[in-house]
């Protein structure tokens, strides 16, 4: 419990990370005791990583009554599934890796002419959660970061197909949340709805949450396209014309290398990087997100077609 | 004004209150403009959202960037100009931490004002200084009233139009104020504003030098978060039973759950509902740390002297103020759905974390929120967006509170059991503080434009 500053608070008011971090956990609870077979999508990226700290205090002293499971676009950070393995070894926890390269593969999906794998994710998703038979899925989505999320609700229907209807939205009152489903169907739910990227941060900070290294500023080779540095590598970059150049940078968001973008940064430690958050001036998938920038409605887009 | 770009260390920006608030008022009163005025002016608007804002303006041949298109998130709202859900903001100030549910402004959407106002500590009800207090305005404060919304803010809008003249603005005041307080709204605060201009909006205004009071910013800033827990009963109701049946814990067996209301201190004397079984706080552990006192709206998990037969969906309570439980629920409800609400229908209702069988036996009135609300007797059924009272019969007894006495404890919703759809929200207890008398009983056909 952190006190709080504000004078006029009652003796009884929490701080916001405090405020934020109960609800969650009531989140993860609410779904423990009405569901069957949740899951939840672990990346080993900030979000899901708090995701997963919720979780793992939540039920404590018993194990995390979920699985985990990740949809690799073939294109992840090295650094980055490294962490997951071994946060999954450390917790003894089970994960269920879901491969896009093996649809690529075999045919079911074929690569975009731009090399971007986000929107790829989405059929090997839909397949693993029918797979799973899960019936609820955490998610680490944050309504500050895109506007249709901003629409979104903590706990999301989405129809045999996975898609999400935003007119067919339940109303969600007090901390009332409806997860009836019918056979087939299936409930996103969305533990982090109300956190802002700097709550995760500061979030992270005050808990001692390790995270990969690469959300701290390093060097790196690194290309620029479309406005942002993305990291040369197998994947596909640079092509002919963009040139490499050692850059101190670092990663405000971790998703597919080839369209997560990496901004300059000298913030080594995370109280820089929360100055540095604080004063920036551009939102994190703005700053990072080539799949964000295609159209205004491009998230709205996935997400009704089952995308995270 | 500092804001939290200007601040140079974490240590600044470390611990804050939060402050959750809704806003209800039409384009015309100015809302859109408000809220992007707050957001724009505490810097909480980014460039690359501008520049998008921006963008999308040019295209539909607007010159000043429309601020509506910050919080217009879906496709459909955009290409029909209005706003179908509620959007939920955040911004932030060094000195709080801000979740603004911003409801549209259509009577049809009575439902998304409830659902923002459900969980709102303060809610901003915005005016138009040339029009004064209109039918509108009621409604707004009636579901802030009976939502119990504790504080109420009265934003009197486009005083530039006005002449910033104090008389238009105090003869607003005062007639919202004896209203809303007819109602029952305990704390209500009026601020003269111009949203397009920006006086006291966040910075005070240099028009108006016989206003003394806070800005809108400022008032949500300071305004009291939380309340004092200490004569509110304490309210458990059970999430899920933790036992790890580990060898480093045999025999933990711990009650996972969030606070509803009150304080919870290891030596209470408690009862288990609906069993009545008794036992004895003997630990709290706070999400890995062990406490002697814990309150709303914390998530904990409580460890018992006894093993009871305890599981999801019991409510764990002192059993001095222990709430008795009924099959028989009279409560006030909006209804949310376009399947109508009938005397007969079958429904599941979900109170806390139980969920039971339900019929409903009586419908006996419907509430006109702005003709003086007039009740119309015996309605036919209750259809969406509604008001009404209704009479529920459940298949097992509920430790049900008064709405006015617990907002998470006194509040419910009815679920269609084909398909789960979400149909109505249910506060146990009469509507409002002080029931306003029974109107006449012809209700005005409710009139197209008005807001919500």
């Amino acid at each position: 419990m952190t006190t709080v500053a504000a004078p006029n608070d009652s003796a009884y008011a929490l701080s916001h990370l405090d405020a934020l971090e109960s609800e969650a956990v009531h989140i993860f609870r609410e779904v423990a005791g009405e569901f069957e077979r949740p899951v939840i999508l672990f990346s080993g990226g900030k979000d899901s990583i708090v995701m997963l700290h919720l979780a793992l205090k939540a039920f404590a002293p018993a194990a995390v009554p979920f699985s985990l499971l990740h949809v690799d676009t073939g294109h992840n950070f090295p650094e980055v599934l490294e962490y997951r393995d071994r946060t999954v070894a450390e917790h003894g926890l089970r994960l269920h890796v879901a491969r896009v390269q093996d649809y690529i593969d075999d045919g079911r999906l074929r690569e975009r002419p731009d090399g971007t794998r986000n929107p790829l994710q989405t059929v090997p998703l839909l397949d693993a959660i029918g797979e799973g038979t899960y019936d609820a899925v955490f998610g680490g989505g944050r309504r500050d970061e895109e506007k249709a999320r901003a629409k979104e609700r903590v706990f999301s229907l989405r129809d045999e197909f996975g898609a999400w209807d935003p007119r067919r939205q339940r109303p969600e009152l007090w901390q009332l949340y409806n997860g009836k489903h019918a056979a087939g169907e299936h409930v996103r739910v969305f533990p982090l709805s109300n956190w802002t990227e700097l709550d995760v941060w500061q979030y992270i900070a005050r808990e001692g949450i390790e995270l990969p290294q690469i959300y701290y500023a390093h060097e790196r080779d690194v290309f620029a396209r479309s406005g942002m540095w993305l990291t040369a590598g197998e994947w596909g970059g640079p092509k002919s014309g963009e040139t490499v150049e050692k850059r101190l940078i670092r990663y405000r968001t971790v998703g597919d290398m080839s369209c997560t973008g990496a901004v300059d940064s000298d913030a080594f430690t995370i109280d820089q990087v929360i100055v540095e958050i604080a004063a920036s001036r551009l939102t994190e998938r703005g700053a990072t997100r080539a799949d964000d920038k295609m159209s205004e409605a491009a998230m709205e887009d996935r997400k009704r077609e089952g995308y995270f | 004004m500092t804001t939290i770009s200007d601040v140079t260390s974490a240590e600044q920006i470390a611990a804050t209150s939060q402050l959750r608030f809704a806003t209800a008022g039409s384009v015309d009163d100015g809302k859109s403009t408000l809220v992007g005025r707050l957001l724009h002016d505490s810097k909480s608007v980014l460039t690359d959202q501008l520049e998008a804002v921006e963008h999308a303006s040019r295209r539909r041949g607007q010159e000043a960037p429309d601020l509506a298109l910050l919080t217009d998130g879906l496709r459909a709202e955009r290409e029909q100009g209005i706003t179908i859900d509620v959007a939920y903001r955040y911004f932030a100030t060094p000195r709080r931490r801000f979740i603004l549910a911003d409801t549209p402004g259509h009577v049809q959407y009575t439902r998304n004002m409830v659902t923002g106002a459900s969980t709102a500590e303060l809610a901003v009800v915005l005016v138009d200084a040339r029009n004064g207090v209109v039918e509108q305005t009621r409604r707004h404060a009636a579901v802030a009233a009976l939502l119990r919304v504790p504080h109420v803010v009265l934003a009197v809008n486009k005083m530039d139009l006005v002449e910033y003249a104090e008389p238009v603005f105090a003869a607003i005041a005062e007639e919202f104020t004896a209203y809303a307080a007819s109602l029952g709204v305990p704390d209500i605060t009026t601020i003269p504003i111009s949203a397009l201009a920006g006086d006291n909006v966040v910075t005070p205004s240099a028009n108006m030098d016989w206003y003394g009071g806070p800005t809108v910013l400022e008032h949500l800033e300071t305004v009291q978060v939380g309340t004092d827990l200490t004569d509110a009963p304490a309210r458990f109701p059970v999430q899920y039973v933790i036992r790890p049946q580990t060898t480093e814990h045999p025999d933990y067996r711990g009650y996972a759950g969030r606070i509803a209301s009150g304080i919870l201190r290891v030596g209470d004397e408690v009862t288990v509902l609906p069993s009545g079984a008794t036992s004895t706080i003997t630990g709290i552990d706070a999400l890995g740390e062990p406490v002697d006192v814990a309150w709303a709206p914390q998530s904990v998990t409580v460890l018992l002297a006894d093993d009871l037969d305890i599981s999801r969906g019991d409510l764990i309570a002192p059993t001095a103020s222990a709430p008795a439980t009924t099959q028989d629920v009279e409560a006030t409800v909006c209804h949310l759905h376009e399947r109508p609400l009938k005397v007969g229908s079958r429904v599941l209702l979900k109170h806390a974390t139980r969920t039971v069988k339900a019929i409903v036996k009586a419908l006996p009135y419907r509430i006109n929120l702005t003709a003086g609300l007039a009740h119309e007797s015996g309605p036919a059924q209750l259809d969406v967006n509604d008001i009404g009272a209704v009479v529920l019969r459940t298949a097992e007894p509920l430790p049900l509170d008064a709405y006015a006495d617990s907002r998470l404890t006194g509040s419910f919703l009815l679920i269609d059991p084909a398909d789960g759809t979400t149909l109505t929200a249910g506060m146990a207890g009469e509507a409002f503080a002080e029931p306003a008398a029974a109107g006449a009983s012809a209700v005005e056909k409710e009139q197209e434009g008005w807001d919500f």
